[in-house]
């Protein structure tokens, strides 16, 4: 029950991840999951993708380096203590983990540079949460 | 006018030039083609003998060349003759190509280390006295002599311009100012109070005085600066035009290498059109820095280098590095030598980083010593404040992008550590995507260098 992760590396330039969605949208490919980590001048963004070696070569012809690895996709009950119970059966058998993110798309959380302006822009053509929404999510 | 000086045999007389400069040894800087040709050949063989008779290093070479020294007949004759390049000069450190017994060497120069040991050269008695004379010509050319007051604004110790001009100087008759460089506002204040006439120094620091000038209230009718003698350092003809305007004299720039003695082994004149090679004295050639083979006359080139009358430490087709061409082209001055352009870059481009020769060929030796990196990087040099900053971006392929940070961060700190051992500098490793490098048709730009505005 392994799943196939799609890596792509980027270099921190703006509208750079937005080439990436785009091509992928383009190609009818949906992203049902994601993450990226940040550094001063490149990060790693990491997929979950229905048809990840069509994904890889759409990006690596657009010049991208990817990387495919297997990770594996765990269904967490939505309750207290459902991801603790997850990591305390690894950490019994000592597996460390290198990272880990969530999959479920319907709310994504970003953290960006002009925070008000986006909130401005975005507002309107998304539905933006509240901070009251967010805690009884 | 016409003036005598010195007893010495190389000691020269003032004579007008057909541009406003001066010859100042006209016999030989006007020789016909075939008179310098002759005394080319003639002194090479000289100096081919002296370094056969007690150069071990070129016994060897010359040996396994299969040359006479004196078989050489002519011009052709020299493309057999091998190449000597600086590694000769850094593995035979410090004296090992000294052509005279240690008790006939008076003067020893040595530029700063690149990668350990300093390149040493050696003079006897008489190179010193050829060396004055060659800044004589230099200087000469430029419309100075006695009654002058050259202020000497190039360092003066180990590098080679401060003595060099500060000896030619005295040679020639006009008044020297040893003030070496720095301070600048002492600087102003004796370039005024002493009325020079004639400023030697590297062009970036001219570019220093002439802002420090206007920033002090001095206006350029309060410096009677008539003629500047600027090299050490590569300056483009923008440059030229900037330091003529704030100073108000005329920029020549001059050439020479540590190697070579220094400073005197071209010098241009009021044509600025090019550097006379001292061609009497120096038999130069352009070669293709890859194939080695002599370029045809007005081709960009390596300069290559043959000392015909020093004896301390002849050198053989010393591969300067510096790239230029050179023009036989009659020069409306007078002088017969042939003129090399400004260097348009070095077949190695020495960076000085907070102090630190770096070879970007070091990086590159580097970089590709490592499986994983595409031959394609840039090394990018920039100033932070007073800080000199070297970037080296290299492109993350699928060898290197390891699917975590943690792997990348790892990488580039192996990197950082691999060139910080053979540089001794700090150097951030930038990891930039596939093809965002950019591609040279042609020769590569490997270095950015922001800290040149000019």
């Amino acid at each position: 029950m392994k799943v196939t992760q799609l890596t792509v590396f980027l270099e921190n330039r703006s509208g750079r991840l937005a080439e990436v969605t785009d091509i992928l949208g383009k190609a009818g490919i949906n992203i049902r999951g994601f993450s990226t980590t940040e550094a001063a001048e490149y990060g790693i963004l990491r997929l979950i993708v229905p048809e990840p070696e069509k994904a890889r070569d759409l990006l690596n012809k657009e010049g991208f380096t990817t990387h495919l690895t297997e990770v594996v996709c765990v269904a967490v009950p939505d309750e207290p203590g459902g991801l603790a119970r997850v990591l305390d059966v690894l950490a019994e058998q000592e597996i460390s983990v290198d990272y880990m993110y969530s999959i479920s798309l319907q709310n994504i959380c970003f953290a960006l540079r002009d925070i008000d302006r986006a909130v401005e822009l975005l507002k309107g053509r998304v539905r933006l949460l509240s901070d009251e929404e967010v805690r009884k999510l | 006018m016409s003036v005598t000086t010195g007893t010495g045999a190389g000691a020269g007389r003032l004579v007008a030039d057909k541009v406003g400069g001066q010859y100042w040894q006209r016999e030989a800087e006007t020789l016909s083609t075939g008179e310098l040709g002759e005394l080319q050949m003639a002194r090479l063989r000289a100096t081919l003998q002296l370094a056969y008779d007690n150069v071990p290093f070129y016994r060897r070479k010359l040996d396994e060349a299969g040359i006479r020294p004196d078989a050489v007949r002519c011009h052709g004759d020299v493309q057999d003759l091998p190449f000597t390049t600086k590694g000769d000069l850094r593995d035979h450190y410090p004296f090992g190509l000294f052509a005279l017994p240690r008790t006939e060497v008076v003067r020893v120069h040595a530029s700063s280390g690149t990668t350990g040991n300093p390149t040493v050269v050696g003079y006897s008695r008489g190179d010193l006295e050829l060396w004055g004379d060659l800044i004589a010509r230099t200087l000469a050319a430029g419309g100075i002599g006695p009654g002058d007051l050259l202020q000497n604004a190039y360092g003066y110790g180990l590098f080679t311009g401060g003595l060099g001009l500060h000896f030619g100087g005295e040679r020639l008759g006009c008044t020297v100012l040893p003030i070496s460089g720095g301070n600048t506002e002492r600087q102003l204040k004796l370039m005024r109070d002493f009325g020079a006439t004639a400023l030697a120094c590297t062009p970036s620091y001219a570019l220093h005085l002439a802002e420090a000038a206007r920033d002090h209230g001095y206006a350029p009718a309060d410096l009677p600066l008539r003629v500047g003698f600027f090299g050490a350092e590569p300056w483009t003809n923008e440059v030229r035009q900037q330091i003529e305007q704030a100073l108000g004299l005329d920029a020549l720039d001059i050439y020479g290498l540590s190697e070579m003695g220094g400073p005197g082994v071209a010098f241009e004149c009021l044509c600025k059109d090019g550097m006379h090679v001292n061609e009497d004295h120096y038999l130069v050639e352009i070669i293709d820095p890859h194939t080695l083979a002599n370029v045809p006359e007005g081709e960009v080139g390596e300069l290559v280098v043959t000392t015909l009358t020093r004896r301390a430490q002849p050198l053989i087709r010393y591969r300067t590095r510096d790239l230029c061409s050179l023009s036989y082209e009659p020069c409306a001055c007078g002088r017969t030598f042939a003129r090399m352009s400004k260097p348009v870059g070095r077949t190695d481009d020495m960076l000085i980083i907070r102090g630190v020769n770096v070879f970007p060929s070091q990086i590159e030796e580097v970089l590709m010593s490592i499986p994983e990196i595409e031959p394609h990087y840039q090394i990018v040099v920039d100033r932070q404040g007073y800080l000199d900053v070297v970037e080296v971006w290299i492109e993350v392929g699928e060898d290197i992008f390891g699917e975590t940070m943690g792997q990348l961060e790892k990488f580039e700190r192996m990197v950082q550590q691999r060139l910080y051992s053979v540089l001794n500098i700090q150097v951030k490793v930038r990891l930039k995507e596939p093809r965002t490098i950019a591609r040279s048709e042609g020769k590569a730009v490997r270095v950015i260098d922001r800290r040149r505005k000019a």
